[in-house]
């Protein structure tokens, strides 16, 4: 009896995980049947239209690059240099603990209260308006924590005796940081940094809430410029009745999808190369 | 002389870039409090907390909250439901039965599931899950919660089960040996052993993922509707707090006026909403990482 209730927990559990792989399946497989007829270089090469058989995506990839490219520039050094800050500096203080207390906090407030925060503090007070520089802001606080978080772990596995060989040959603690420690950190810091950036250019509703364009027949020339992203124009055609229009949507989820592999790609790569460099 | 000083500018360089994030919480709190004031200059708080009628943008404006909040609640609820027991069952077997070589490809499979951009799930709610249900359920109409609440729980999921199952593993190996000394199942060691042991660190992860739910935003904009309703029913369209700061920032509300104040008012009752679980959720893991270490 007790054998049997054992077996029964086990086979619902492991159906638990196949309903989760199944679900997987199906939304790859329903937005391939949906959407890669729409595939062609014409979809990726033409600007909006109103008419769903002539619309293409490439403004709001570009609008994507643009962001995202801005995006890394901002929270790049932003976020190493507060990792460092909290990991090598700021050791038991009782300002860095708040700061940490704040940074796991922050991580945790919804997408959507930045694009309010951006909307009040880059788009008004600081006269941005709807500019792709007033989006990558937003999505550069957005994607701090996580910078901050995998920054301060590949940190933590640089060895302690590289730090004492470097004082010992008279390094300050600057130099030995620079020289010394991030040299080794960085396949880790730029793993954390594509995959905070791959949740970035997924996001839609922050991008919405600072008045990112739905329908913008050109590509952003500059970062003033005005601009809509990958995700808003899936959310613009979804949106829309016409039947044609859903399948730009899937026809643009692929796009996505496959941009975000390329990237979760770039991460396993050099996070296989840091491993391998750390048990040598 | 000259180092020591750059030793300390660049020291000073690297705090106020930490402090950044102290400035991201000050701004959130000061943006969405200014607005919310003048929101509540012209809109008494009695009424906005409990009137039951939302209708900002029409010509005779009602601004009773409850029907966001009830629409939040439901969605959100519908997901716990699914995201819990499955989270659970999971977390239950990948950190108590999985032999490694599957915890090596769920893991992986689960993390894909958790990275898909939400936009992309409230397509496969809206184009997929739907009209499934519809098959199931014909008085269903093509706006729901329970489409968006079913695939958000699935979203949900991997939070649920990577975070329980931490909490699982951190329980110490001795307890489990204590159980099957006394003769205990593998499953009576899990269920009534480690997961009451682990029960804090479990409930920090529910609780996140409670406040992932309440804030999420794409799936219900796309999948769950636009109409504000004072409703429990999972088949009719109705519309969650995140879902009306899309719809109104889509629109071209003037700024400055009062329906353009009403998504910030919202927003701060969102952001309230989530704050506090997160705070709940992040001293039940202090006590459970206080409680093994």
């Amino acid at each position: 009896m007790k054998r049997r209730a054992d077996l029964a927990f086990r086979v619902l559990a492991t159906g638990t995980l196949i309903v989760a792989l199944i679900t997987l399946a199906a939304l790859v497989l329903d937005v391939l049947a949906d959407g890669a007829g729409r595939l062609s270089w014409r979809f990726l090469t033409s600007l909006a239209s109103r008419r769903p058989e002539d619309a293409g995506i490439y403004h709001a990839l570009a609008g994507s690059v643009w962001v995202i490219v801005i995006t890394a520039a901002l929270a790049l050094p932003l976020g190493v240099a507060a990792a460092i800050y909290l990991e090598e500096y700021g050791t038991n203080s009782r300002l860095a603990r708040f700061i940490e207390i704040n940074i796991a906090n922050l991580a945790a407030v919804p997408s959507i209260i930045y694009g309010l925060l951006g909307l009040g503090v880059f788009v008004r007070f600081m006269g941005m308006g709807r500019s792709v520089m007033a989006g990558a802001c937003t999505l550069a606080l957005l994607a701090l924590p996580v910078v901050i978080l995998s920054t301060r772990e590949a940190l933590r596995t640089v060895p302690k005796s590289i730090r004492e060989g470097s004082y010992a040959l008279g390094a300050t603690k600057w130099q030995t940081i620079w020289h010394q420690v991030l040299p080794v950190a960085v396949p880790g810091i730029l793993t954390g940094l594509i995959l905070s950036l791959s949740r970035a250019i997924g996001e839609t509703a922050p991008l919405i809430t600072i008045g990112a364009l739905t329908y913008i027949p050109f590509a952003p020339d500059g970062v003033w410029s005005p601009f809509t992203v990958l995700p808003i124009q899936i959310f613009n055609w979804v949106s829309r009745p016409q039947a044609a229009f859903k399948e730009n949507a899937a026809a643009g989820i692929l796009v996505l999808l496959a941009l975000l592999l390329m990237m979760n790609a770039a991460a396993v790569f050099l996070r296989d190369r840091f491993q391998r460099q750390g048990r040598s | 002389m000259r180092p020591r000083r750059l030793e300390r500018v660049i020291e000073l360089a690297l705090l106020l870039s930490a402090v950044l994030s102290v400035l991201t919480t000050a701004g959130i709190i000061i943006v969405l409090a200014v607005e919310t004031f003048e929101f509540l200059r012209a809109v008494p708080l009695v009424e906005f907390l409990t009137g039951t009628e939302w209708t900002p943008l029409f010509a005779s404006p009602r601004f009773g909250v409850l029907p966001l909040i009830a629409g939040t609640v439901l969605v959100s609820a519908i997901a716990m439901a699914v995201a819990l027991p499955m989270g659970l069952l999971s977390a239950i077997y990948l950190s108590e039965y999985a032999p490694e070589p599957l915890r090596r490809v769920v893991k992986p499979v689960l993390e894909i599931l958790a990275g898909v951009p939400t936009v992309v799930y409230g397509y496969f709610a809206l184009m997929f899950v739907t009209p499934l249900l519809q098959r199931v359920f014909p008085q269903m109409a093509g706006f729901n919660a329970l489409s968006p609440g079913i695939v958000m729980g699935i979203m949900i999921l991997p939070l649920v089960s990577s975070l329980a199952e931490d909490a699982m593993r951190a329980v110490p190996s001795g307890l489990r040996e204590g159980a099957y000394a006394l003769g205990a199942t593998k499953m009576q060691t899990a269920l009534q052993v480690v997961v009451p042991a682990a029960l804090s660190g479990i409930t920090a992860a529910f609780i996140l993922a409670v406040s992932r739910a309440v804030g999420e935003t794409m799936i219900v904009a796309i999948a769950a509707g636009q109409q504000p309703r004072l409703t429990a029913s999972p088949f009719v369209p109705l519309e969650t707090m995140t879902a009306y700061i899309v719809q109104v920032s889509l629109g071209d509300t003037p700024q400055g006026t009062l329906e353009y104040r009403t998504i910030f008012a919202v927003g701060m009752l969102l952001f309230l909403m989530t704050f506090a679980l997160n705070l709940a959720s992040t001293w039940l893991r202090e006590r459970f990482r206080e409680e093994y270490s």
